[in-house]
């Protein structure tokens, strides 16, 4: 369980994520800002608390995994893994910029702590459970932990890797799925619902937790209630609001994919500094 | 012309190397999708039961999970018939191995014809053509169970992710116990100055009888086995185009794209040379023996014959 002083400083630490994410799809002029909101506040949690990493050997064999198989969140990704050391802040301004080594979608050949490609979704989820399987394999004990769209869920490969999964009992296996509701095209409850979510991942055997994905404390004790589980990987179903945090961008479907640049990231953050004072 | 056939299924033989490798080395681990019998891996997962994955009837999530073993160390062997190893999964092969070019060994039996009485659904003509135009993949096709025993310890240490397109059954013999193979460089199986008979595998043995035919009119034909075709032997087939000026390509499979266009491609480029393709010409297959559906999709020796007479024609 967290102590106030450390929920407090992950807030302020995921309220750093969603100003760099910011600010870089502002450098870039366009990107997937929704999304990456959403998740900030798991980043933070994972990136500066629950997770063994270590940025200075991100190769570490015996890290923890992590893969954000909703590959179009890469911009909070980048943003997690600079503010935690992994590479320099200026490097995630060049995202998608020509040449840079940071495109939207996530790449683990291009960015120091990405675990895994992704971006076709459902294909990092399936490779978080072969990593589960492989580190089983090897008796090792780090977890794999995984990162899930609600609409990424339409995809029939993670039904496919679900039902392995749980088959499998892959209990080193914790993954995350970002429930803000909403898709490209609109509403998921009205495109193609995924309810009720959590008896589909319990018909696949996994054991279900929901949580309050902007509250960190929440999101900590269901990934304690996680860890005690022995016998099934575990999915945590985290009620978000898409683009959470940013003013124009905040319970927009719209906000998948926002258009700006630096002038009105410049605005919203002075605006989102103002808050804290 | 009858040929020797194998001692073995290639299937047993690939059983065979999986085993004696996976003895000392940690990283082999087998992938299946409910086709075990039919790729003829049982024993090793009755040897090796905790490294052996049968993901049971799903594809796409076969390839993925063998990416998440591959990115932690492993080198996963995902074994299914040709066309649920390629089509059914293209977009995983692309991403999670081709576009990461992590080391996934995906195996493909029952190629083109060899589907049989599977028919129409199930022939993959095209696996050849797509897993070929994927940057970072590399193409085999073992000709026989020798051939594929000389390339195992490069099918072990070759960087990234490898197509392997495998006859299950008993092939005919077509190299001898002196084989060597060479990754990327053609097998030169007959020498000849007239024409060049490029094939890949099941086809090498009906090349081979074609010479024989074109030799009894006093035609000269050489015939070189293309058993990589990524890497491509470029050199190798400039070499041939130069000495014989005329090309035939014979290959289990589509000519749209694969082994004909590959030498098509390649001669275009830097020796234009007059090339015929012998192999399945833009349609889909048909439940049939392969010596009937040969016959009716014009892939016997004698069409092979006739194609390398019209094509030493157009040379003059």
């Amino acid at each position: 369980m967290l102590s106030e002083k450390e929920v407090r400083a992950l807030a302020s630490t995921a309220k750093e994520i969603r100003i760099l994410s910011l600010e870089m799809i502002g450098h870039a002029g366009k990107g997937h800002l929704g999304g990456a909101l959403s998740i900030a506040d798991l980043l933070a949690l994972l990136y500066f608390k629950r997770a063994r990493i270590d940025p200075q050997n991100p190769k570490w064999e015996d890290r923890d995994r992590i893969v954000l198989s909703k590959g179009h969140a890469g911009t909070a990704l980048y943003a997690a893994l600079s503010l935690r050391g992994f590479f320099p802040r200026e490097i995630c301004y060049t995202m998608n910029q020509n040449g840079t080594t940071l495109p939207s979608h996530v790449d683990m050949r291009k960015v120091p702590g990405a675990d895994m490609t992704a971006g076709s979704l459902a294909q990092g989820f399936s490779a978080a459970v072969g990593m589960a399987l492989a580190a089983r394999l090897d008796k090792k004990g780090h977890k794999v932990y995984t990162i899930i769209g609600d609409g990424e869920s339409q995809e029939g490969e993670i039904w496919e890797a679900a039902m392995l999964a749980g088959n499998r009992k892959l209990s080193n296996l914790v993954a995350f799925c970002d429930n803000n509701g909403m898709q490209i095209d609109g509403l998921t409850d009205e495109i193609n619902s995924l309810e009720p979510m959590d008896k589909k991942w319990e018909a696949f055997n996994w054991h279900v937790i929901r949580a309050n994905g902007h509250d960190i404390a929440d999101i900590d004790r269901a990934m304690d209630e996680a860890e005690k589980i022995t016998d099934k990987p575990v999915m945590i179903i985290l009620k978000t609001v898409k683009g959470k945090g940013v003013s124009f961008a905040e319970g927009k479907v719209s906000s998948h994919s926002m258009t700006y640049g630096v002038a009105e990231a410049e605005a919203e953050v002075a605006r989102i500094r103002k808050e804290d004072e | 012309m009858t040929f020797e056939k194998d001692r073995n299924e290639m299937r047993k033989a690939y059983c065979e190397l999986l085993m004696k490798t996976a003895e000392t080395d940690p990283r082999i681990v087998v992938l299946e999708a409910d086709l075990m019998a039919s790729n003829g891996t049982k024993p090793f997962a009755a040897a090796y039961p905790e490294r052996t994955f049968d993901v049971g009837i799903a594809e796409a999530n076969m390839i993925g999970v063998a990416a998440g073993l591959a990115a932690s160390g492993k080198l996963p062997f995902c074994d299914t018939f040709t066309p649920f190893a390629t089509r059914r999964c293209y977009d995983q092969i692309t991403v999670s191995a081709a576009y990461t070019n992590l080391p996934l060994r995906i195996v493909g039996t029952d190629p083109g014809l060899a589907a049989e009485v599977n028919g129409g659904t199930h022939m993959s003509m095209e696996d050849v053509a797509i897993m070929r135009s994927m940057p970072n993949m590399k193409l085999f096709e073992p000709v026989d169970e020798t051939q594929l025993r000389a390339a195992w310890d490069w099918i072990l240490t070759v960087d990234g992710p490898l197509y392997i397109r495998i006859f299950r059954k008993t092939a005919p013999k077509i190299f001898g116990e002196d084989y060597r193979f060479e990754p990327g460089k053609l097998s030169v199986i007959r020498e000849g100055g007239d024409a060049a008979i490029f094939a890949t595998g099941l086809m090498t043995a009906d090349a081979l009888e074609a010479a024989e035919l074109l030799a009894a009119e006093g035609i000269d034909a050489a015939v070189l086995n293309l058993h990589t075709l990524k890497p491509l032997d470029r050199d190798g087939i400039l070499f041939w185009a130069k000495k014989c000026g005329a090309a035939v390509t014979c290959e289990n499979g589509t000519v749209v794209g694969a082994l004909g266009s590959a030498v098509a491609e390649t001669t275009a480029d830097a020796w234009p040379i007059p090339v015929k393709r012998i192999g399945v010409q833009d349609h889909f297959g048909e439940v049939g023996t392969m010596p009937y559906l040969k016959e009716k999709y014009g892939m016997t020796p004698k069409d092979i014959a006739a194609a390398a007479k019209a094509a030493i024609a157009m040379k003059k």
